[in-house]
């Protein structure tokens, strides 16, 4: 990999409190290839603040600075929020969690993948509506023609989770950022969704950034993993090193989980002091 | 293990909320000092279950008996003192403007029991938190200390049978461990009878004894929680769901 798709120095995100400004995400950098990277943490570790910083779309009073912050080429804190606009969802785009809360309540599911393909390409009605119901495919939709029809909160949520994934890949985008794009979902559910975005993202070379809680879950679809905590990037490996990961935070993590073959009496509880953590 | 009695008898239970029937024929027993999973996805009727035992959810027929007691259709202020409930969502379940003491002291006063300062004291520290957070309110608590509160507040009438709901669902992994933990403890030290609602299996492999595994509102199969180390169930759907939840490849590393 010779010119990285995204990447990323000295990223700090901070947020004014009474008592002054807290940071958030500090100095975490980053490069990212076509490839699939997976940042996991704990609430409050800064992993979803780094996702939504990479969109530019941390709000005021939030403020985010980097040393350098290069997509494609393209030096995205010099850009414009016009220049953002044309960015987001067409070259990099994001999902998140909970498909009830993301679609548009009022707009049918045809209609709103159709408004993420028209804002960012010029096309026929006939072509748009081909290329929406060719996407509802890929995402195994088997009656697109019905479903183009149906409001949000007619489908159930692996569906909308499909459709919430569908609108996000039809402009075609080179970067996904996927935050905890399965946990609002079943367990059964999960498995498929992952694997379709997985596969989706092979097919098209995209890079994608999954954000998740849960350890297991991002070793088992990325090839890379950044573990968080406390706004810092405290670990990173490659994702079939992680069960024999350094640092004490990822192994007491790791421990933590009850396993399916379980025997243990009481499971590792982390002890906090040791880095200073809260 | 030495189970004598049945802690809770569900038989012929039928469950609906209007016209819409979500819980078909449950039958279960689940012996004293037990600890047992009701397991599934949404909508699979699991936590109607609970309701349902709580007397939250009173249109029901069939028999529901708590430690010998017929459990009758409303809420019953005998029955607080034998069963109590602990939520999934530490955040939706604390009264926002009522500090700890007060949450826990309001069972003690309904039931017109004395002694309450003191009982509020021995109770947070049965739950492992420090008597400092005794006066606040559950915004300055974190999500794995409110769970602990909600737990004591289940505590507080001194219940033999508790009904849990998905109570680690909401919580980091870490905090999971802690609450988990908690909850073994507690069983262990009050010879305690749980009723535990999960979708989780491993939660389900290191809390529980058996376990009954529904899919739309039946219960497909009763397994004990060692099918869980080798994947012994007989029942399609407990096949799949076992599949689904495993499957990690990095397990055998771990080991």
């Amino acid at each position: 990999m010779n010119a990285p798709l995204l990447e990323i120095e000295d990223l700090r995100v901070s947020f004014p409190t009474p008592k002054g400004r807290v940071e958030v995400v500090r100095g975490l950098s980053l490069r990212l290839g076509r490839e699939r990277l997976g940042i996991v943490g704990e609430s409050g570790s800064g992993k979803s603040m780094t996702g939504r910083a990479i969109l530019r779309l941390i709000r005021p009073p939030g403020r985010q600075r980097a040393a350098r912050m290069v997509f494609d080429g393209i030096d995205l804190d010099a850009q414009s929020e016009r220049q953002m606009r044309a960015l987001r969802g067409a070259r990099i785009s994001m999902i998140m969690q909970d498909p009830k809360f993301s679609l548009n309540p009022v707009m049918t599911v045809g209609d709103q993948i159709a408004e993420a393909l028209i804002t960012h390409e010029r096309l026929a009605r006939r072509d748009v509506r081909a290329r929406v119901i060719e996407m509802l495919h890929a995402v195994r939709i088997h009656e697109p023609e019905r479903v183009l029809r149906l409001f949000p909160h007619e489908v159930s949520g692996g569906m909308g989770q499909r459709i919430m994934i569908a609108m996000m890949l039809i402009p075609r985008p080179d970067l996904l950022i996927a935050d905890e794009p399965t946990s609002a979902l079943d367990v059964s559910v999960q498995a498929q969704v992952l694997d379709l975005i997985d596969e989706l993202v092979r097919d098209h070379g995209m890079g994608l950034i999954l954000i998740s809680h849960d350890l297991n879950l991002v070793a088992r679809y990325c090839d890379r993993i950044m573990v968080m905590h406390g706004g810092e990037v405290v670990e990173s490996c490659k994702a079939q090193d992680l069960h024999h990961a350094s640092h004490p935070y990822t192994r007491g993590l790791l421990a933590a989980v009850p396993r399916m073959e379980e025997t243990r009496d009481t499971l590792p509880v982390l002890d906090r002091s040791a880095w200073g953590g809260t | 293990m030495g189970w004598n009695m049945s802690a809770i008898v569900l038989k012929d239970l039928n469950i609906s909320y209007g016209t819409t029937r979500v819980v078909h024929d449950v039958t279960l027993d689940v012996a004293e000092g037990e600890s047992f999973a009701l397991v599934g996805e949404s909508g699979s009727g699991k936590s109607t279950i609970l309701k349902a035992i709580a007397g939250l959810a009173p249109d029901w027929t069939g028999e529901i008996t708590v430690l010998g007691q017929p459990r009758g259709h409303r809420v019953d202020r005998g029955f607080a003192t034998t069963c109590q409930m602990v939520f999934q969502d530490p955040y939706g379940s604390l009264h926002p403007r009522r500090t700890v003491d007060a949450v826990l002291s309001e069972p003690l006063e309904v039931h017109g029991l004395g002694n309450r300062a003191a009982r509020v004291v021995e109770m947070l520290a049965a739950v492992g938190l420090d008597q400092r957070f005794r006066f606040r309110f559950p915004h300055q608590l974190s999500g794995g200390q409110r769970q602990r509160v909600a737990i004591a507040r289940a505590l507080m009438l001194e219940p033999k049978v508790m009904l849990l709901d998905e109570p680690t669902s909401a919580l980091d992994v870490s905090v999971q461990a802690e609450i988990l933990n908690l909850l073994k403890k507690l069983r262990r030290e009050q010879g305690l009878t749980y009723l535990m609602v999960t979708h989780n299996l491993p939660v389900v492999g290191f809390m529980c004894d058996r376990m009954a595994l529904m899919n739309k509102g039946r219960v497909v199969e009763i397994a004990p929680a060692t099918a869980l180390h080798d994947g012994s169930f007989t029942d399609p759907y407990s096949r799949a769901l076992y599949a689904a939840s495993g499957g990690n490849p990095a397990r055998e590393a771990q080991a």
